[in-house]
């Protein structure tokens, strides 16, 4: 197939649609609604529910409903939105339903802004709803890598009955950029067992979150959690950039990691041995090849659109052995190549040191700049 | 003489729908009374092999293990939701919640206004015993002026703490909802005809007429302070006057249903 040029959010809908999405439920919410507009035109073309919600808590707890069907179906917000969402997202994790998320992160606290941020990151990686549980998030940096990872979102979600997560920052649902949608995949015939659809063959199915009993509970707690040990095992994904002889990485997802990108292709120019660790699954993360890097590199600059969120997921596998620097910008602002350029040099200038909080390094020089 | 040729009818028996067990709810609640009406109008129509419950937060968050039928159980309020979702991509299948005051008519308004407006195929059987019973009879949006609850020592102040909701009067101005009555469980006849209403509503569904909803005027004993025959007579005197009984919306394809 040609690739078309063609919107983020645009792309994400269409490649779920063909991907067997069943079911769409949504509310529209800044910058995210294209997506939600493009499958109120298409879901019902092919016969299939959309429903625009009430509201966030509405459109999550229907599919959460739909989700014990065994369908595929999938909700899409943005950081706002999400933030109520993740009452339902708690219950969807305890009774095991898989879905998809899409979350076009925007800036915050608050109402914030509707520029593209990567602010998210701790509520959807490191939970936001109650209890113990995680949901497996993908990371895409370009319209065309969102497009491969919706159907995979899909795939996993089914795997493993788990929530996952596609945190599209506000600037690769925005952006048009050429991309290629797979053809159309039939609708999923296979209904699993434990989905409710009346008690036809006698057995009753029940879904539910409560457990009353405490033990069982406990029992179930750790039955999502060996699941997750699962996930980190086998489903880690990134993408490294002049890795091989690297003596310094710049560890970066989404929008933040194309950027560095550039400025690793830039320092390179200028002969600077820099490579780029890009998580293309931010859970699990990529632990394995982040503690390899550790033992062979002299240093790591970690570069976000937050205030360094991901960057205590990397400090806790580097745990000291090696400096690593922050930099980031927040509240919508999105960082320039050159500045992330700068802050490669000043890495590998020196001096360096594994003493202190790199986030209090970098709110310092930022105060001098935006201050 | 022993008479032994008497023949015999079963006149009463426990619905198919109904699983034969215990419920956890206390000594005089209407619970266990609704739930039967609901069981009965699913054996009568043969749904109870094509049905799927939502249960809500509250007393009857375990209503699920009293049916022999497919449930789900919803968040705090949001069971409309959650039976839009199951309904949209199982629209051959009777859907239906089973929500109390608190839930329905407090933190899930939102959801069953919604739900209602769309006209979602789905029955709500909603019950009002103005407290919320599972956490030990707190103020409801429906609890009455002047009634004394666990947050509300000294009586429902209305000028501090507003007035009750009338739900069946609320939802019937939507133009999506298309069977709104309200009934009570404090006697025989009024039972009788909670159970006709319950049967319209899941005909109403199944049909593809809209959106129902029966409210059933219901008691709480432990939380009410009082024994069970005195919560009835309760119903009767405070309830009613409040909350009149009454079909509050029935749409003009709903009227011609006959059972």
């Amino acid at each position: 197939m040609a690739k078309e040029l063609i919107k983020g959010n645009t792309a994400v809908a269409e490649a779920a649609l063909r991907a067997g999405l069943e079911a769409y439920f949504g509310y529209p919410i800044t910058p995210q609604s294209e997506l939600l507009e493009h499958l109120s035109g298409r879901m019902p073309e092919l016969g299939r529910p959309f429903v625009q919600a009430e509201s966030e808590l509405g459109a999550i707890n229907m599919v959460y409903g739909a989700a014990c069907t065994g369908k595929r179906v999938m909700t899409s917000s943005s950081s706002p939105g999400v933030s109520l969402m993740m009452e339902g997202l708690s219950y969807i994790a305890g009774t095991e339903v898989p879905m998809v998320l899409v979350d076009v992160v925007r800036g915050g606290p608050g109402l914030g802004n509707i520029a593209p941020a990567q602010g998210d990151y701790n509520q959807i990686v490191h939970g936001g709803g109650h209890g113990d549980y995680r949901i497996i998030v993908l990371a895409p940096s370009s319209v065309q890598e969102a497009v491969d990872l919706t159907a995979l979102a899909f795939d996993l979600a089914d795997k493993y009955r788990a929530i996952t997560c596609i945190m599209l920052d506000g600037s690769i649902g925005q952006m048009m950029e050429p991309a290629e949608i797979p053809p159309m995949q039939p609708l999923k015939t296979d209904i699993p067992d434990w989905a409710v659809r009346g008690a036809r063959d006698g057995e009753k199915r029940l879904l539910t979150s409560i457990n009353l009993d405490p033990p069982a509970q406990e029992a179930m707690n750790l039955r999502l959690m060996t699941r997750w040990q699962a996930i980190e095992r086998n489903e880690v994904r990134y993408k490294g950039y002049y890795l091989d002889d690297a003596d310094f990485v710049v560890v970066g997802f989404g929008t933040a990691g194309r950027i560095s990108l550039s400025a690793v292709r830039a320092a390179r120019e200028k002969g600077l041995k820099v490579g780029l660790l890009r998580p293309i699954t931010v859970a699990p993360f990529p632990n394995t090849v982040l503690d390899e890097l550790t033992e062979k590199v002299e240093g790591f600059l970690v570069v976000e659109m937050n205030a360094g969120q991901m960057l205590e997921d990397v400090r806790l596998m580097v745990r000291g052995r090696k400096p690593v620097e922050f930099f980031g910008r927040m509240g919508g602002v999105v960082p320039f190549p050159d500045e992330v350029l700068t802050e490669i040099e000043r890495l590998v200038k020196g001096p360096r040191t594994t003493d202190g909080h790199p986030r209090d390094r970098w709110l310092a020089r930022l105060a001098e700049t935006i201050g | 003489m022993v008479v032994t040729d008497i023949p015999t009818k079963i006149v009463y028996e426990r619905p198919e729908a109904l699983d034969p067990r215990v419920t956890h709810y206390c000594p005089g609640c209407t619970h266990g009374v609704a739930h039967r009406l609901v069981a009965e109008a699913l054996d009568e129509m043969g749904e109870v092999e094509n049905t799927i419950g939502v249960a809500s937060v509250g007393c009857s968050v375990f209503a699920y293990n009293y049916f022999n039928i497919d449930f789900v159980e919803a968040a705090h309020g949001r069971a409309p939701a959650m039976a839009t979702g199951i309904k949209r991509v199982l629209p051959d299948r009777l859907v239906f919640t089973y929500q109390g005051d608190g839930d329905l008519a407090s933190i899930g308004m939102g959801e069953i206004v919604g739900a209602a407006s769309r006209g979602e195929q789905i029955t709500v059987i909603f019950i009002n015993n103005a407290t919320y019973g599972m956490t030990g009879g707190q103020m409801a949006p429906t609890s009455l002026p002047g009634q004394v609850t666990s947050s509300s020592p000294t009586g429902r102040d209305v000028t501090r703490q507003g007035h009750p909701i009338q739900t069946a009067e609320l939802l019937s101005t939507l133009t999506g909802s298309s069977y709104i009555v309200r009934r009570s469980l404090h006697n025989f006849r009024e039972t009788r005809r909670a159970k006709k209403a319950i049967r319209t509503a899941f005909e109403v569904q199944k049909q593809g007429l809209g959106f129902s909803l029966v409210e059933l005027l219901s008691n709480c004993p432990t939380n009410w302070g009082m024994s069970a025959v005195e919560s009835r007579d309760w119903i009767e005197e405070r309830m009613l006057a409040f909350y009149p009984l009454g079909d509050y919306k029935v749409s003009s394809a709903v009227a011609d249903i006959k059972i």
